[in-house]
């Protein structure tokens, strides 16, 4: 791996038409590090993270993603990143379990009808895993979706929004699950809009019609703002309000 | 309290609004309400005809006199029958019927000429290939009258006796492979195409537009796949499915419709497997190219419609104007048809399959090749 770095980009920008959604991004985020990706509706955050995952063709930008060239080498990325996508991904119609062992076969893990036996005793489901996947609530929708993530042992994870309508408990047992793994060496790139999450990671970017504002570890992004009344919250909508001015279309 | 009025106009004013809308955006719908009237339009105006004529014909002629030739002009000048080629034995004839080449095999035995001017009535024999009775029908109908003004020419004068009141010769049709004309025979079979063309397109058609419609597409695009897996993985469980269907309708054939089943049942179930991947290749690779699950359906339809009715399953192929026989050829139901068809009741054999057979292996593969290239690896 080059230099020290899970995630090394430089310049990363994405067209839809005339419209930039990414606008020239530059990102380092090292192993093992919680990295929140932050921004209003809209700031380019999934798309960017479909660009680190090949799931779309940069028009400009390179670098590296685990090591691995994310031009180039998109399939060798694929084998070691998990991503959770905004939207539950899995098959609706398909079981817990048949879920997991789908996931297992695409990645080709080994023994695995135990790392499908093992995942499914880690998310608790143990005696409900013939349930069917569209009939979960959504706290545990997002549980098995990160469950079905990790099962091929990824060295990053790349989750996209992924406590989005799960109530507080939930949430905070899903960041103590996300920092126990972290300290195990998990990289972890994170989009959120809940403040409280964004204190919680390691590192933060704050993105805006495609344009990456600022970045640091919380406490930084908070001194660099230089408001009188310094919260995450207010520096926020702060940026929000002043990148209104500057970006509107 | 005041009674509501039973529609406000407002309401249904926004409705016919939003719908308009949509109806502009959805392009392929919009192209679907234009084009499906051209298609039926051209279809049934241009392309089909009941009653088909100019079938190609091949003429036995083992006599050399006068009369033999008269009658091989009068087919080569009829509206019903088109002159192919002239054989010499009763091989090639049979040959030449079995693989479909020709409607018709005309015999005009030896001593023709001479045994008419005897007086003796000779025999001119008519083999046709009646596994689609309504082809043939009018032709034979017309062979009678045709044959016996062929002849008036040269039986005047003296010799106008021998043309008296039934005729200077004997005419004998033999409806080769259906001989009673039963039409199930012809439709039973043709059925199983028809079934497998409309299950199996419209089935894998909805197979990848359902993963982007659902949202599991994103998911299975992040997993370190190729195309090909996902579209052969898509393809081979409805091959299953469509065995189940063959099987049923080889089973009704059999015992509630009593067709004769004179070829061989292994050789039909190995060309069914060709086919139905040939439809499933269709239906995926509409599934790349179409944004949602109804346009798939909407691009089922399209070609199902054009198979059924060029095909040869509703009407007469030949029958058909060179430009509609020209698209049949190309759709894989049209050589299927032929294939059952001559399996079940000519008794072909590996030979006269593999005429058709390859035709359909190569509209798969050229089919499945744009699906491939087509298969968009990213979500752009």
């Amino acid at each position: 791996m080059k230099g020290n770095f899970a995630i090394d980009v430089r310049g990363m920008t994405k067209r839809f038409g005339d419209h930039t959604v990414v606008n020239g991004i530059d990102l380092q985020v090292r192993g093992g590090e919680v990295y929140g990706f932050l921004g209003p509706n809209g700031s380019g955050k999934t798309t960017f993270i479909r660009m680190l995952c090949g799931l779309l063709d940069a028009d400009g930008g390179e670098g590296t993603c685990l090591g691995f060239d994310i031009i180039r080498e998109s399939d060798s990325i694929k084998r070691q990143v998990g991503y959770m996508t905004q939207r539950f991904s899995f098959y609706e119609d398909l079981s817990i379990a048949e879920n997991l062992d789908f996931v297992a076969r695409m990645y080709g893990v080994e023994n695995r009808r135990e790392a499908v036996r093992e995942s499914i005793d880690r998310l608790g489901l143990a005696g409900r895993q013939k349930q069917l996947a569209g009939e979960l609530s959504g706290g545990w929708k997002q549980r098995l979706a990160l469950a079905a993530c990790l099962i091929h042992n990824p060295r990053l994870l790349l989750l996209d929004e992924p406590t989005a309508g799960v109530d507080p408990k939930a949430r905070r047992d899903f960041w103590e699950q996300i920092h126990e793994l972290a300290g195990q060496g998990l990289t972890f790139l994170i989009t959120t809009h809940y403040m409280d999450e964004a204190e919680r990671c390691d590192r933060l970017a704050y993105l805006s019609y495609g344009n990456l504002l600022t970045s640091g570890t919380p406490a930084e992004v908070i001194a660099g703002a230089g408001l009188t009344n310094p919260s995450l919250e207010e520096v926020f909508i702060h940026l929000m309000g002043s990148s209104k001015d500057n970006f509107s279309q | 309290m005041k009674k509501r009025p039973p529609l406000s106009f407002a309401r249904f004013w926004a409705i016919v609004i939003k719908e308009f809308v949509q109806m502009r955006r959805d392009r392929l719908t919009f192209g679907m309400i234009i084009g499906i009237p051209v298609v039926q339009l051209m279809l049934f105006g241009y392309a089909i005809n009941g009653d088909p004529k100019h079938l190609p014909t091949a003429v036995l002629l083992a006599d050399n006199g006068q009369q033999g030739r008269s009658i091989l002009s009068a087919l080569k000048n009829s509206d019903y029958f088109r002159f192919v080629r002239e054989l010499h034995t009763e091989a090639e004839a049979d040959a030449a019927l079995a693989r479909g080449e020709v409607q018709f095999v005309v015999t005009i035995p030896e001593n023709f000429s001479r045994n008419l001017l005897r007086g003796e009535k000779p025999t001119v024999l008519v083999e046709a290939d009646a596994t689609d009775p309504s082809a043939t029908g009018n032709a034979i109908a017309s062979l009678r009258t045709l044959l016996g003004s062929a002849l008036q020419q040269d039986l005047k004068g003296p010799l106008s006796f021998l043309a008296g009141s039934d005729g200077p010769i004997n005419l004998r049709v033999h409806a080769r492979y259906n001989p009673e004309g039963i039409s199930q025979y012809n439709i039973v079979p043709g059925l199983m195409g028809v079934v497998l063309t409309m299950t199996m397109v419209m089935i894998t058609g909805l197979a990848i537009t359902r993963e982007r419609e659902r949202g599991t597409m994103e998911n299975l695009l992040s997993m370190p796949t190729r195309p090909l897996e996902v579209l052969l993985g898509k393809i081979i469980p409805y091959i299953f499915v469509g065995y189940i269907q063959v099987g049923l309708i080889l089973a009704a054939a059999r015992f509630l419709f009593h067709i004769p089943m004179t070829g061989s049942i292994p050789l039909l179930l190995l060309t069914s497997l060709v086919f139905i991947a040939a439809n499933l290749a269709m239906g995926i690779t509409f599934s790349t190219l179409a944004k949602n699950q109804l346009q798939a359906v909407q691009m089922t339809f399209f070609f199902f419609l054009p198979s059924l009715l060029l095909s040869g399953f509703m009407f007469p192929f030949r029958g058909m104007p060179e430009w509609a026989q020209a698209i049949g050829e190309i759709l894989p139901l049209t050589h299927f048809l032929r294939v059952i068809r001559g399996i079940l009741l000519k008794g072909n054999g590996f030979e006269e399959v593999l005429l058709q057979l390859w035709q359909i292996a190569l509209f798969a593969v050229v089919v499945l090749a744009v699906g491939v290239k087509r298969y968009r690896k990213t979500l752009d």
